[in-house]
């Protein structure tokens, strides 16, 4: 039998040499630039979140979830009515962009026809409505209230200008959890003679539940901490009562922070340092929230 | 037996599409038993037809699903052209062919899967039990009830074993006394039913491949259909549980009449009581490759002595 024996053959180039990449000057220069970028975007938030809790942490205390705005007293006064008027308002926002968003998903994704004229043109403005800036929807849910007989400044007008706000972000997530959705799943329950509305209710729309949570939780933080088109309603006012039903008046955090932080007194400063502490965590746990769905969700099980 | 003279029985009494809770399984002639060899077992190599355990079949096939001058179009393009073959009632019908000889077009066709794909379009016929199911007044979905599909990949739903099955009788809306009977039936009937009794409530994807497959073939007559379209069912399985599958098929053969795609010649000449041979051909002018079903006999005669010589040369391996 013959040995084969391994002799390097004289032209083999040696496995070290790294001249196409990675390892020469310019690149070493260019991966110390895109290091730098990240520490400024990082510094920055490090800066801005640190400076938040220093200012806000005297106020830390529970005075601030119990009592009430205040003009005479900032030493004691809370967000009670803030955070009541946030909870409630995005409520009413939920209760709205969720199920219209997810019935105008569904029907562009699964029943509209390519070719469909009125498809395509629901899809335009779809486009068009997530480039619209947030105040116009301030504008059109005021005149839209008082169109209808209502106060504008009202939780029912803010969760409908809210509710507009996250509408098309509610629908591309939703459409992208129900591309994501294996089409043999859909031939699997269609072959069997289920409708195609069973298929949507029952096969579809369950497995593209992660992907709606992820997308429709996080479209709802951004609601929440929206202050423009509530300015626009009037929802600019000192409210010193919990406000008690949809047609109540309101004010949320954001509002209230906007309020506090323009006025000059130390309290009120330190106020609403405290409030956005509030705010921040209440946002980064939705967020956090989100990312749990989708990681629980992620792994075929 | 089979008698040979029998004529397809447009006589018998055959279910309307719009009489849908009257009766799944519609009655077809008695004396229509096929026999079954149960001992046979199957190793061969070469596609050589296999005489045990092969029923006798009539002349003509006695048909459930006709097709007539059946082409099918994607857009303007034709990828299948002028196709006429009967399928026999409780036979196993073979489409085998080159790829791209829309044998699988045609399956999809023959319950109106196709109907999902946007632009697709059928002239001419297929009727089942004498019925157009592309008349106008057909509902789709009352097709797929009645010819029911197996596809390539396994595809069970994202849920547990038991509801995988339950699923099927719970949507068309059957009548049934006890759930829990049907899953177990289908199970056993699919040859599932002792692997998973213990993990019923598990998910599905916790399956092998192979028992995924029969899963879903358990899933498609837990609504019991009269036809069971199967399109490449075993490409994604190992030689086991391809096996499995194929002796599956044998048995499901007493009540139900199955159609199967394959590439597998030799999965042809095991399980097909008929095989349809397909070829494409490029069209003249714009050299697009179309369909057309070359031969359709006996598994027997088209691997043994077939009549045109481009079933010769594919059998045997020269082209395709």
């Amino acid at each position: 039998m013959a040995t084969i024996t391994a002799e390097p053959m004289s032209d083999a180039r040696p496995l070290t040499a790294a001249s196409h990449g990675e390892r020469n000057p310019q690149s070493l220069v260019f991966l110390i630039l895109l290091w730098l970028s990240l520490a400024f975007g990082l510094l920055v938030l490090a800066v801005l979140l640190v400076t938040t809790f220093l200012d806000g942490l005297p106020r830390m205390d529970s005075a601030l979830f119990t009592n009430y705005a205040s003009q005479l007293n900032p030493e004691t006064a809370g967000a009670r009515a803030a955070i009541l008027g946030s909870a409630l308002v995005i409520g009413v926002t939920a209760l709205m962009a969720i199920p219209i968003g997810i019935a105008a998903a569904s029907y562009l994704e699964e029943f509209a026809s390519r070719k469909s004229r009125f498809a395509k043109y629901v899809e335009l403005n779809v486009q068009n409505l997530a480039a619209v800036p947030a105040i116009i929807y301030g504008m059109l849910a005021a005149a839209a209230a008082v169109a209808i007989g209502l106060q504008r400044n009202t939780v029912l007008a803010g969760g409908i200008a809210l509710a507009l706000l996250i509408l098309p972000v509610v629908i591309v997530s939703t459409r992208e959890a129900l591309r994501a959705v294996p089409q043999e799943i859909r031939q699997g329950s269609l072959a069997l003679g289920a409708s195609p509305m069973q298929t949507l209710q029952r096969q579809t729309l369950p497995a593209a539940i992660p992907g709606i949570a992820t997308g429709t939780i996080l479209a709802l933080s951004r609601a929440m901490g929206e202050a423009a088109p509530l300015l626009l309603l009037g929802g600019l006012v000192f409210v010193q009562f919990d406000p008690n039903g949809l047609l109540s008046g309101f004010t949320t955090m954001p509002i209230q922070i906007f309020n506090w932080a323009g006025r000059s007194q130390e309290e009120f400063q330190q106020l609403a340092a405290a409030a956005s502490i509030v705010l921040l965590v209440l946002v980064i746990a939705m967020n956090g929230v989100a990312i749990v769905i989708r990681n629980k969700f992620s792994n075929p099980r | 037996m089979t008698d040979p003279t029998t004529t397809p029985p447009v006589d018998s009494p055959v279910p309307t599409f719009s009489d849908l809770a009257a009766e799944q399984h519609p009655t077809l002639d008695p004396t229509g038993e096929p026999t079954v060899d149960p001992t046979s077992t199957i190793t061969t190599r070469r596609p050589e037809p296999i005489d045990a355990g092969r029923i006798e079949l009539s002349e003509a096939p006695r048909a459930v699903l006709s097709c007539t001058d059946v082409s099918c179009y994607y857009g303007a393009f034709r990828a299948v052209n002028e196709v006429t073959m009967d399928i026999g009632v409780h036979e196993i019908t073979a489409l085998i062919g080159p790829s791209g000889c829309g044998k699988s077009t045609i399956l999809r066709a023959l319950n109106r899967m196709n109907d999902l794909i946007p632009g697709t379009r059928v002239e001419g016929t297929i009727a089942y039990h004498g019925m157009d199911i592309y008349a106008k007044d057909v509902d789709p979905i009352e097709v797929r009830r009645r010819i029911g599909m197996v596809f390539q990949k396994p595809n069970p739903f994202p849920k547990s074993i038991y509801d995988n099955v339950a699923y099927g009788p719970k949507v068309t809306g059957m009548k049934v006394s006890n759930m829990d009977d049907v899953v177990e039936q289908s199970l056993r009937d699919a040859a599932l039913w002792d692997e998973v009794k213990d993990k019923l409530k598990q998910s599905a994807y916790g399956l092998s491949g192979g028992q995924q497959q029969r899963l879903c073939i358990a899933r498609t007559i837990a609504v019991k259909p009269e036809v069971i379209l199967m399109d490449e069912p075993c490409s994604a399985l190992d030689p086991i549980a391809t096996a499995r599958i194929e002796d599956l098929m044998l048995e499901l053969r007493d009540d139900y009449t199955i159609v199967i795609v394959t590439h597998n010649m030799q999965q042809a000449a095991r399980v097909a009581d008929r095989t349809a041979f397909f070829t494409a051909e490029a069209a003249e002018g714009n050299g697009d490759r179309t369909g057309h079903l070359v031969e359709f006999a006996e598994t027997t005669k088209i691997f043994s002595t077939p009549s045109d010589p481009r079933t010769e040369d594919y059998i045997s391996g020269r082209f395709g």
